[in-house]
């Protein structure tokens, strides 16, 4: 389009942040993919092994199901939560901001180890299941109490894009379709919901694409037995030294990654960096 | 799921050519501010009639049409439609139309599927909504953009969508909330001409929502005039203007030159300010007198404007006034007048071809008693 035409001397205030990108991102990340496929020769047996090792993609396809539960935990958390800031008063409205923001503002260790207390053998959460009769209920150092810990760290991932999305839509769009004769329900499926698809996507991406690649909660609150990848990439490169197969590991979650956003954007609008939708119209044909 | 059962969707809306009675009895809504929005509100819309609810903003015509529409639930009071009460009738339920001011089309969903919206949720055949969405498109003069997203439509596009999506379901009748209120002067016009060209070929019931007293006497059949969540006066726009009650109402429609008269005796003659008024007892409005008394209402189309007492014709009422100012508007002249001892503003209308005023001139106004209106103050 000729109208995007940009003159190169608009160019010019990025210079300083692409030279730092190129310098602390481009080039080490070039240099792990060059030693993932060098031994020293050119060879794809390090790829080769993560297939057949029988521990990776055990790992990966934990890793995988593990943030696609957080994410989707998070959505049918945030989303009613993000809608519940679009309706109340400036004043509440900042009281729910902050009360999501906690997490946001504290210590990753302490929020880890207060998960610890609250999920160990003895505690609260479990002498409350067994007051109600259940018992034998372990989440410490199991993938279920990992999942719980990593949906509250996430959660402003997801209810902040929610928010800004559906903060934006017309609420006239609602009565207007209730007029034309919608229910409550329909008037949400059809108009409300597919309108704030884009903030769900920006959300959806944000927290699985950062699930994946959670190492202390994990390795915190999970155990060595049902570690994920960023444990597997911790051992691979501070215990076994194993730089080429560590750097083949993370090309790979990257890969994945980016197969994930690209296919985000395709369905549902712009996702920038921060999560904030360009826009939630769909273009035109 | 409950849902609407069938809609009658044989016939176009050109060949339906009866509205729905729109009744309200006693409609009030209280939001518990100091005063209530909409206060004991009663009125009877005509089937196939076009009523202009108007008034100052606040004053309660927004929320009457939301009571109306459904959006928003009685305090007391019902709302009748056809002679069935729907005052617990969801919105859904009505089946009314609905026109907003910012168009609230559906930005995610093209022309056509905004228009087939409302059939679709009545469950209308694929090939009907084809043909009822091809001929409202017509109706509105929109045709060949079916498949363009509403945010590529200019502004007075977006409205004629919006309409077509209003009508296309053949509702009881069409609510209108300032729909042109969002259009440049122009613009506003042609839709308003084509408002009442769609309320003519489709017959059903219009209640136009505006707060432009210009807008309101070129459209409506009847204008019901708010304030303070009260209907002040209802009627054709010709009788709210040369027939108004009360001042709130001579005031609101046209300019005026307004004498108050207080608490006075209306049978003869009246006073003010030393001048002595004769009163024709056909142009006493039906309730004057009541709060703070009567006051006189001239429009300044029928004051005439001498250069001393000498010219005034026997029988006429006439006061001194002094020009403040003069606006030449093409065909005539106003002239911006300081009347009387306390130098009330008022304002005379003059053929642009008679005599030239200077500012500061001293003239005598004077009308014909039968010219005034005396109303309720």
């Amino acid at each position: 389009m000729s109208s995007n035409k940009i003159r190169w001397s608009s160019w010019l205030p990025l210079v300083p942040a692409l030279a730092l990108l190129a310098g602390i991102l481009l080039v080490p990340l070039g240099k792990t993919f060059v030693r993932s496929v060098s031994n020293p020769d050119l060879t794809l047996a390090n790829y080769e092994h993560l297939f057949t090792d029988g521990v990776t993609m055990t790992v990966l396809g934990r890793t995988a199901l593990t943030a696609a539960t957080v994410t989707i935990a998070a959505l049918l958390l945030g989303y009613p939560y993000a809608y519940l800031m679009t309706r109340v008063s400036a004043r509440t409205r900042g009281i729910l901001l902050v009360v999501v923001l906690i997490p946001f503002w504290t210590s990753v260790m302490a929020r880890n180890f207060a998960w610890i207390i609250i999920l160990q053998d003895g505690g609260p959460v479990q002498s409350a299941f067994e007051a109600v009769g259940i018992d034998d209920v372990v989440l410490y150092g199991t993938t279920a109490g990992v999942t719980i810990a990593m949906t509250q760290v996430m959660l402003p991932f997801m209810v902040l894009p929610l928010f800004s999305t559906l903060g934006a839509i017309d609420r006239k769009l609602l009565l207007a379709a209730r007029g034309l004769g919608s229910s409550p329900t329909a008037a949400f499926w059809k108009v409300f919901w597919p309108l704030s698809r884009g903030g769900v996507m920006a959300g959806v991406m944000l927290v699985f694409t950062l699930s994946l690649g959670f190492y202390v909660t994990p390795a915190l609150l999970g155990s060595p037995q049902q570690s994920l990848v960023a444990q597997l990439l911790a051992q691979r490169t501070t215990l076994l030294l194993d730089f080429a197969a560590a750097g083949a590991l993370g090309m790979v979650v990257l890969v994945i990654t980016l197969v994930l956003v690209v296919w985000a954007n395709r369905v549902g609008g712009t996702v920038s960096a921060i999560g904030v939708v360009a826009t939630s119209q769909p273009k035109d044909r | 799921m409950t849902r609407q059962t069938t809609v009658e969707v044989t016939g176009s809306p050109r060949e339906t050519k009866r509205g729905t009675e729109i009744r309200l009895e006693g409609v009030t809504k209280d939001y518990g501010l100091a005063a209530p929005a909409v206060d004991d509100i009663s009125l009877t819309i005509e089937p196939g009639e076009f009523m202009t609810l108007l008034g100052p903003s606040g004053s309660g015509k927004t929320t009457t049409l939301n009571l109306i529409a459904g959006f928003e639930t009685l305090t007391a009071g019902t709302i009748s439609l056809d002679g069935a009460d729907v005052s617990d009738v969801p919105p859904h339920r009505r089946n009314l139309g609905m026109l907003f001011q910012n168009y609230a089309l559906f930005p995610h969903m093209t022309i056509a599927q905004n228009v087939a919206y409302p059939l679709r949720q009545r469950k209308v055949g694929k090939q009907e909504i084809a043909r009822k969405v091809a001929e409202v498109l017509e109706l509105v003069q929109l045709t060949g953009r079916d498949d363009t997203h509403p945010s590529k439509l200019s502004g007075g596009q977006q409205q004629r969508v919006a309409l077509a999506r209003a009508i296309v379901f053949e509702p009881k009748a069409l609510l209108l909330d300032e729909p042109l209120g969002a259009l440049d002067r122009n613009l506003r016009s042609a839709l308003q001409t084509e408002i009442r060209r769609i309320h003519r070929e489709v017959g059903s019931t219009f209640v136009f929502v505006t707060h432009d007293q210009e807008e309101a006497m070129n459209l409506a059949d009847r204008i019901a005039l708010f304030n303070n969540g009260r209907i002040e006066q209802v009627g054709t726009p010709q009788q709210l203007y040369a027939e108004p009650e009360t001042l709130f109402t001579a005031r609101f429609l046209g300019d005026s030159n307004v004498f108050e008269l207080g608490q006075a005796d209306l049978g003869g003659a009246v006073a003010w300010e030393g001048e002595s008024w004769g009163v024709d007892p056909a142009t006493v409005a039906a309730h004057p007198g009541v709060g703070k008394g009567s006051a006189i209402v001239v429009r300044p189309e029928d004051v005439e404007v001498a250069a001393g007492r000498d010219a005034v014709p026997v029988g006429a009422n006439a006061v001194r006034a002094a020009v403040r100012d003069v606006e030449y508007m093409g065909s005539y002249r106003t002239l911006l007048l300081t009347i009387g001892d306390r130098g009330l503003f008022g304002r005379a209308r003059v053929s642009a071809l008679r005599g030239d005023y200077a500012i500061g001139d001293d003239v005598v106004v004077w009308w014909r008693p039968r010219a005034q209106r005396i109303v309720a103050a």
